[in-house]
C-alpha cells in the first residue's frame, strides 16, 4: 500500500477555534497521510476534533497552523475532488432522488446523456434503481444515506470524506450499509476517510485505523489492519478451525488494544 | 458551522395546524350560525335602529340590488376590479423586487448594509403616515396607491427573505460546494429553493398588510374601489352597503389567502416534510 500516491497530507496541523479566553484548541499537531486506495477510519472520544479534521480536509475551515495538502497542493476551499457525506443527509428536498444524484455532474456541466448515465449507474450501485423519481422525504434513513453516497460517487471524487455517516441508523441497516460501502470501495478503487465512534465499524471497514486522543485531538496511534476483505467476502473459507481462531484472536487483540488506548486517557 | 443540523423540526407545526378535524369544522360552522342567528334575532326584536344595524334579509336584498344596479351607477365588479387591480399590481411588484433584494441582502452583507436601514426605518411607520406625501408627489389616482401598497408589501417579504437566508441549513451549502457548484449556482439552485417556504409566509403576511392598507387608502382618497364604496355609504347612512362591503372584504381576503396557500402547497411541496 505504501507505494501508492499520497492524496491527502496534513503537516503539523493545529486548529484553534475562537480567540483569547474562549479559544478552543481542537486539533494539535496532526500529521496524517491518506494514500490512494486506502480506507482510513478515525476513532476518538466525542469532542476530540474528528469532525474538525474532516472539515479542514474538506476545505470548510482553515487550519490555524500547519498545512493541509491535496496531491501536494494547499487545500483552499471545498472542491468536487473531495466528496463529503454528512451524518444526517443533506439531500435537497426540492429535488427528486434523481436530480440529487445528478447535481454534481450537472454543476460540472457534463453532457446531459452522460449525466443520466452516471445517475443510473450509481443509483444501481447503491441498490436504488427505480427510486429516481421519488421525493427524498419519502425515503428511509438508510436509503437517504445511500442516495447521499450515490450523489458523491457521481462526481468520481479522488477522496470520499464521511463523518459518522451511519451514526443515525439502526444496527441492521448499519450492517447493510457497511457491506455496501465496502463493496463500493472495492469496486471503484475509492479512497475513503471515515469517522466513526464504533471500534467494530472501524475494524471491519478500514485498512488503517487512526486513534485520536481526547481534546486537544492528537493522533495517538495508527493501526494497519486487514479484516475487511475476510469479513465481507462471502467466499472466505478458513482452511481449518485453527486458522479461524487465529484470525479472531488477532481481531480481538487489536480491538482490545484500541479500547485500552481510548479508555486509559479518559 | 456544526455538521449536525438542528433545523429539522422547523416547519412541522404550520402544516399540521391547517388540517382541521371534523369536530373543529362543526365548531367553526356553529360559531357562524350563532353569529348570524344573533344578528337576525337582535334585528327581529328591533333592539337597534335599522339604520345602525340592518336585518340580514335587507342586506341580502341590497346585495342583489347592488349586483344589478351597481353603486352610484357604477357596477360592483368595477369597484372590486379597481381595488384588486391596485392590490395585485402592488403585490406583484413587491414580490419580484423584494425576493431578489432580500435574498441578496441575506447573502451579501454589502447589499444588506445599503437596503436594510431604509426598510427598517419605514417599516414600523403606519403606511398612511407617508401616504399623504405620496399623494402630493404622485397624485390622487392609482399611482400613489400602488406605490403605497408596494411599500407596505415589500417589507414583510424582504424581511422573510433575510431571515430565511440566515436560517438556511449550512450543510446544504457546504455539500453543494463539495459537489462543485459555483456561488451563482448555489444561489439559484440551493439558497433560493431553501428559502421558498419562508418567502411564502412573507408573501402571505405582505398580502394581509397590503389589503388593510388598500382599504384605508381608498377610504382616505379615492373615487372608486371597495373601501371608497364603504366610506361613501357611511356618509349617506346606507348601513346595508357598509355590511356588504365588509362581507366582501372579509370573504375575498379569506379566498385570496386560501389561493396563496394552494399555490404554496404546489410550489413548496416539501414544506413540513423535511
Ligand atoms: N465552530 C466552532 N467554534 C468553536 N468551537 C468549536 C467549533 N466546532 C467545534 N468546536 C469545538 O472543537 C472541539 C472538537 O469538535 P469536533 O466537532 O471536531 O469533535 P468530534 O470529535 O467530531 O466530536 P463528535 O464525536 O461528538 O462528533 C469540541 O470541543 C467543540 O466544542
Ligand atoms: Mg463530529
Amino acid at each position: 500500500m505504501s507505494q501508492e500516491e499520497v492524496l491527502i497530507e496534513t503537516k503539523n496541523l493545529d486548529k484553534i477555534y475562537g480567540t483569547g479566553e474562549d479559544s478552543v484548541l481542537a486539533l494539535k499537531d496532526i500529521n496524517l497521510e491518506i494514500r490512494r486506495g486506502e480506507f482510513v477510519c478515525v476513532l476518538g472520544p466525542s469532542g476530540c476534533g474528528k469532525s474538525t479534521l474532516l472539515k479542514t480536509i474538506a476545505g470548510y475551515i482553515e487550519a490555524t497552523n500547519g498545512q493541509c495538502l491535496m496531491q501536494g497542493e494547499e487545500i483552499e476551499g471545498p472542491d468536487w475532488h473531495r466528496g463529503v457525506v454528512f451524518q444526517s443527509s443533506t439531500l435537497y428536498p426540492w429535488m427528486s432522488v434523481k436530480d440529487n444524484v445528478e447535481f454534481g455532474p450537472r454543476m460540472r456541466n457534463l453532457p446531459e446523456d452522460e449525466i443520466k448515465e452516471i445517475q443510473e449507474y450509481f443509483l444501481e450501485e447503491v441498490n436504488l434503481s427505480g427510486f429516481g423519481d421519488k421525493a427524498t422525504f419519502e425515503l428511509s434513513g438508510g436509503m437517504k444515506q445511500r442516495v447521499a453516497l450515490a450523489r458523491v460517487l457521481a462526481n468520481n471524487p479522488q477522496v470520499i470524506l464521511m463523518d459518522e455517516p451511519f451514526g443515525a441508523l439502526d444496527a441492521l441497516t448499519r450492517n447493510d450499509m457497511q457491506k455496501l460501502i465496502h463493496n463500493i470501495w472495492k469496486e471503484n478503487n475509492s479512497t475513503i476517510f471515515f469517522i466513526t465512534h464504533d471500534v467494530d465499524e472501524a475494524l471491519s471497514l478500514a485498512t488503517r485505523v487512526v486513534v485520536m486522543s481526547k481534546r486537544p485531538g492528537r493522533i495517538i496511534r495508527e493501526f494497519n489492519v486487514d479484516f475487511t476483505d475476510t469479513l465481507f467476502d462471502e467466499n472466505t473459507k478458513f482452511d481449518d478451525s485453527s486458522q479461524r481462531v487465529e484470525y479472531e484472536d488477532e481481531y480481538f487483540k487489536v480491538k482490545n488494544e484500541i479500547l485500552d488506548i481510548i479508555n486509559n486517557q479518559v | 458551522m456544526d455538521l449536525e443540523n438542528e433545523d429539522k423540526v422547523e416547519n412541522n407545526n404550520s402544516e399540521a395546524g391547517t388540517e382541521k378535524s371534523k369536530t373543529e369544522k362543526v365548531l367553526t360552522l356553529s360559531t357562524w350560525v350563532v353569529i348570524l342567528g344573533a344578528w337576525y334575532i337582535v334585528t327581529k326584536l328591533e333592539l337597534f335602529s335599522p339604520t345602525l344595524l340592518p336585518p340580514p334579509t335587507e342586506v341580502v336584498t341590497a346585495f342583489f340590488k347592488l349586483l344589478k344596479d351597481g353603486y352610484n351607477g357604477i357596477a360592483l365588479w368595477v369597484h372590486l376590479g379597481a381595488s384588486f387591480r391596485r392590490l395585485f399590481i402592488a403585490l406583484g411588484l413587491a414580490i419580484i423586487t423584494a425576493i431578489p433584494i432580500g435574498l441578496l441582502s441575506g447573502y451579501v452583507s454589502k447589499v444588506k448594509a445599503i437596503v436594510d436601514s431604509v426598510v427598517e426605518f419605514y417599516r414600523p411607520l403606519p403606511p398612511l403616515a407617508y401616504y399623504t406625501l405620496l399623494i402630493l408627489w404622485f397624485g390622487i389616482d392609482d399611482k400613489s396607491k400602488i406605490i403605497l401598497l408596494f411599500l407596505a408589501a415589500f417589507a414583510p417579504i424582504y424581511i422573510a427573505c433575510i431571515s430565511a437566508v440566515r436560517k438556511i441549513n449550512q450543510d446544504y451549502i457546504l455539500s453543494a460546494k463539495s459537489l462543485g457548484a459555483s456561488q451563482k449556482k448555489i444561489f439559484f439552485k440551493i439558497v433560493l429553493p431553501a428559502c421558498l417556504p419562508e418567502i411564502f409566509t412573507g408573501i402571505r403576511t405582505a398580502f394581509g398588510v397590503a389589503y388593510t392598507t388598500l382599504v384605508s387608502s381608498e377610504m382616505i382618497a379615492a373615487t372608486s374601489g371597495i373601501g371608497w364604496m364603504v366610506l361613501d355609504a357611511s356618509n349617506f347612512l346606507k348601513s346595508e352597503v357598509i355590511f356588504i362591503g365588509i362581507f366582501i372584504m372579509g370573504i375575498s381576503g379569506v379566498l385570496i389567502d386560501a389561493g396563496l396557500r394552494f399555490i404554496e402547497r404546489k410550489i413548496v411541496f416539501w414544506k413540513g416534510k423535511v
